[in-house]
């Protein structure tokens, strides 16, 4: 009830997302608020400048947030800052 | 050395004396060397730029005058980039070959730009260039590598011994067994084989590709290496090996002459004798 079919492609981003917010619990505790805004941000970024039909783009984008976020699952990333 | 002196000297006076027959002075003959007619032709390279991904990939033409610039393509791309625009954005190194960086697809053909000629007998025909086939994009004409690499780790491309040598000892080898390492260790690793493989096209994430096969065999095939049948297993299944249906433009394709191909086949070879 209430709840919106999703297209495969919506699936595929909602995975990167939870897939680094778990990788966010592998982080210090103390920075992990930091990794969670900085998750958040680059996910919101395109929200508005990509349209949702744009599938290559989409695509594309999985791709370099996948590749992101296992370079930033490397035990030696333990703090993050940005703008 | 000698001779090649006196070679140049006959040269030279022959050349010379030509030249005073037909009343040329110095300044003349280094003036047609550098002003040779002009000879327009047309490049069209595949332009793409992840800064803005919403934007569809098109083909920038770009006129360069032929006797301006030097034999080869990635010549051509240079001179481009240095000259025209700043923005095309291609791999390069070695320029000799060896270093497998500027692989792209040249009129429909997987090769090294740094060692295909510009074709000078059609000049008003366009020359095509495009990045590798079927791999993700990074930037105009620089391909993702990231997977076909992991593909070649996998493989362990390394020695592997049961046993260690002795202290101070090599490992001997006989000139015969060398002689079974020539036509694989030549090869670089530029894809050119395994992005002209249409098995490796629709089979990528399972398929090993003609290039990290060849190199897979060339270490089955080294007489020091210890682990065969480690190696032969991890290719026991219906992907790794066996999508290659000897379609052979990898051996067609390769920009240094070598058959991926003949050495897959080697492979199968194997699997079936152990």
């Amino acid at each position: 009830m209430g709840t919106r079919r999703l297209s495969g492609l919506q699936k595929d981003v909602l995975r990167l997302y939870r897939d680094c917010l778990r990788a966010i619990k592998t982080k210090p505790e103390e920075t992990q608020h930091r990794f969670r805004a900085f998750a958040r941000q680059e996910f919101e970024k395109n929200i508005v400048s990509v349209k949702r039909t744009d599938v290559r783009a989409i695509e594309y984008m999985l791709r370099v947030g996948r590749r992101r976020m296992e370079q930033y699952m490397s035990p030696n990333v333990r703090d993050i800052s940005f703008i | 050395m000698a001779l090649n002196a006196s070679l140049r000297s006959t040269w030279n006076l022959s050349a010379l004396r030509r030249l005073a027959q037909r009343g040329f002075s110095t300044a003349a003959v280094q003036r047609m060397a550098t002003e040779k007619p002009p000879n327009p032709k047309t490049f069209k390279i595949y332009r793409w730029n992840p800064d803005s991904p919403t934007e569809e990939p098109r083909m920038q033409e770009y006129k360069l005058d032929l006797s301006q610039t030097g034999p080869m393509v990635l010549d051509a791309l240079i001179k481009i980039k240095n000259e025209v625009d700043p923005t095309l954005t291609f791999r390069r190194s070695c320029r000799e070959g060896i270093c497998g960086s500027c692989a792209m697809n040249i009129d429909g053909k997987n090769t090294l730009a740094c060692i295909t000629h510009i074709p000078k007998e059609e000049p008003s025909k366009d020359m095509l260039i495009y990045p590798l086939p079927h791999m993700y994009v990074v930037k105009d004409l620089v391909p993702d590598m990231t997977y076909f690499y992991k593909q070649y780790a996998s493989i362990k491309p390394w020695l592997q011994r049961k046993d260690a040598p002795e202290a101070n000892k090599e490992i001997l080898q006989s000139p015969e067994e060398r002689k079974k390492l020539d036509g694989l260790y030549e090869c670089i690793l530029c894809a050119c084989c395994s992005t002209a493989c249409p098995s490796y096209w629709w089979n990528q994430d399972v398929y090993l590709g003609p290039s990290v096969l060849l190199q897979a065999y060339r270490w089955m095939a080294d007489s020091r290496d210890q682990h065969l049948q480690e190696r032969l297993s991890q290719m026991e299944n219906a992907f790794s090996v066996y999508r290659c249906h000897t379609i052979m433009n990898c051996t067609r394709t390769c920009p240094k002459h070598l058959n991926p191909g003949y050495a897959i086949a080697q492979i199968k070879l194997l699997m079936t004798k152990n």
